[in-house]
């Protein structure tokens, strides 16, 4: 288990040129596999355009309080990177005029941002109709200052989305670290109290289920059904939905694939379970990710490829929806990990 | 020639079975595919049962794909391990029951 991100420990693959190489190279250099690009053009789905913006995501920072081994972000508590007060001004701005209907907040552990409470009050004013605050859960437990956080979620109707790897100790300690598991438990028990998760409650409190290992997520509706019964019967606990989310072949989980020697057997297996249906309603058509230094991005993963929106707006303070809509989609093979089987986002399956 | 009897990579070329008789493999690809579907017995239970069978048959192709398939499906390695425990009593049990066979007919010709 790793205690240091990639790029504290000076890693090649800190470098996001490095990892657009290997994703460019080997196996669909010469010809073993089609390019995301080829294959979304056998169906005649290139280029991906963005459609109607609906979901406006914004990463606080990439510090957070565990080092996962699958992170997408390279987040840990050696990432310095966290947006200013003045940055989450420039988003509220556009918050309160947007039409998107769901604000999702991510980081890092967002709750580590020292101005997170003042921006999801202000937030939280332009009354957004789904807004998403993506908590570790072991947040709530890492620092009594911490403690209240279910309290504060309740006060300002967040829509809380945890990671929870799997029902049992051993596999989530695993990716997520020692002593993980208790702490989650904990923290969905207290969410619970608050109310969040229970079948009535209008308090949203839904889990993200990605796989620990080189392997695709099974069916979510199948794993929703276990983790319910696991989790009820085991420890009381109670929550909404499971979105279960593949992992991307970027960053950390990239770096385990190679150093695993599972990478050329993860890309076939994203490619075989490729599904057209999925690339119909892939998450950068209507999400757009905004940076801590309030850059604009296709998706969470495009921001941490450094691939920037292909528009003239490039920045959260020269924001334009009208701009932005129609423009093409940045894409290369990591893209495969968002239309493999029934689909993946941040909001679970789409196909 | 591969200078081995199994290469993994051949896993991902099962379908092209197909190739030389159409016919057949579509079939038995489609009697595949539904065996496996949800049914009286859940896709899990199922996908078990597949990981058991596949170390009696000592198949290292179904090993490796109903190993990850079980990852996949949210399938501990206690569950696992458990499973072929099934197989491998079933096997030892299959060869000490013939032993009866062994006990009769020494009874019959040095009884």
């Amino acid at each position: 288990m790793a205690t240091k991100s990639l790029k504290k420990r000076h890693s090649d693959l800190a470098n996001s040129n490095r990892q657009l190489e290997i994703l460019s190279n080997g196996i669909f250099q010469n010809g073993e596999l089609p390019t995301f690009k080829a294959k979304i053009s056998e169906t005649s789905q290139f280029p991906l355009k963005a459609k109607k913006l609906e979901i406006l995501q914004i990463n606080v920072g990439y510090m957070c309080n565990q080092v996962c081994d699958h992170c997408h972000v390279d987040a840990g508590p050696d990432r310095k990177e966290i947006m200013t007060r003045d940055t989450m001004k420039e988003c509220l701005e556009v918050i309160k005029n947007t039409g998107a209907h769901t604000l999702d907040l991510t980081g890092g552990a967002p709750e580590m941002n020292p101005d997170f409470r003042w921006f999801v009050e202000e937030a939280a004013k332009a009354g957004i109709k789904d807004f998403i605050v993506r908590s570790n859960l072991t947040i709530i437990r890492a620092n009594k200052k911490y403690y209240d956080l279910p309290e504060f979620f309740k006060k300002h109707n967040v829509h809380v989305v945890s990671s929870m790897p799997h029902w049992t100790r051993g596999k989530t300690d695993k990716q997520r670290g020692d002593g993980v598991f208790d702490k989650s438990i904990k923290a969905l028990q207290e969410l619970n109290a608050v109310g969040y998760g229970m079948p009535d409650s209008d308090l949203r409190l839904d889990l993200v289920y990605n796989p620990s290992g080189a392997f695709l997520p099974g069916d979510q509706a199948s794993m929703e059904k276990d983790f319910k019964k696991a989790l009820l019967e085991d420890f009381n606990i109670q929550f909404h939905n499971l979105f279960a989310i593949t992992n991307l072949p970027i960053s950390r989980f990239l770096d385990y694939l190679i150093a695993s020697e599972n990478y050329e057997d993860y890309m076939y297996s994203l490619v075989e379970a490729y599904n057209p249906a999925a690339v119909e309603n892939v998450m950068c058509t209507n999400t757009l990710s905004v940076s801590w230094d309030g850059f604009l991005f296709d998706c969470d993963f495009n921001q941490m490829l450094e691939l920037p929106v292909n528009s003239k707006v490039k920045h959260i303070s020269e924001y334009n929806e009208d701009l932005l809509e129609g423009r093409n989609i940045v894409i290369s093979q990591h893209c495969y990990g968002c239309t493999a089987g029934a689909g993946s986002s941040c909001q679970g399956s789409v196909a | 020639m591969s200078k081995t009897y199994y290469d993994p990579a051949d896993l991902r070329k099962f379908g092209k079975i197909t190739e030389w008789s159409e016919e057949l493999g579509n079939k038995f690809f489609e009697y595949y595919g539904k065996v496996f579907e949800e049914g009286a017995l859940t896709a899990r239970e199922k996908s078990l049962i597949a990981l058991a069978v596949s170390h009696t048959e000592q198949c290292p192709y179904c090993i490796d794909a109903y190993t990850k398939d079980g990852l996949q499906r949210g399938v501990t390695k206690e569950e696992m391990m458990e499973a072929i425990h099934v197989g491998a009593a079933i096997k030892s049990g299959a060869t000490l029951v013939h032993g009866v066979q062994m006990m009769n007919k020494v009874n019959k010709l040095d009884g």
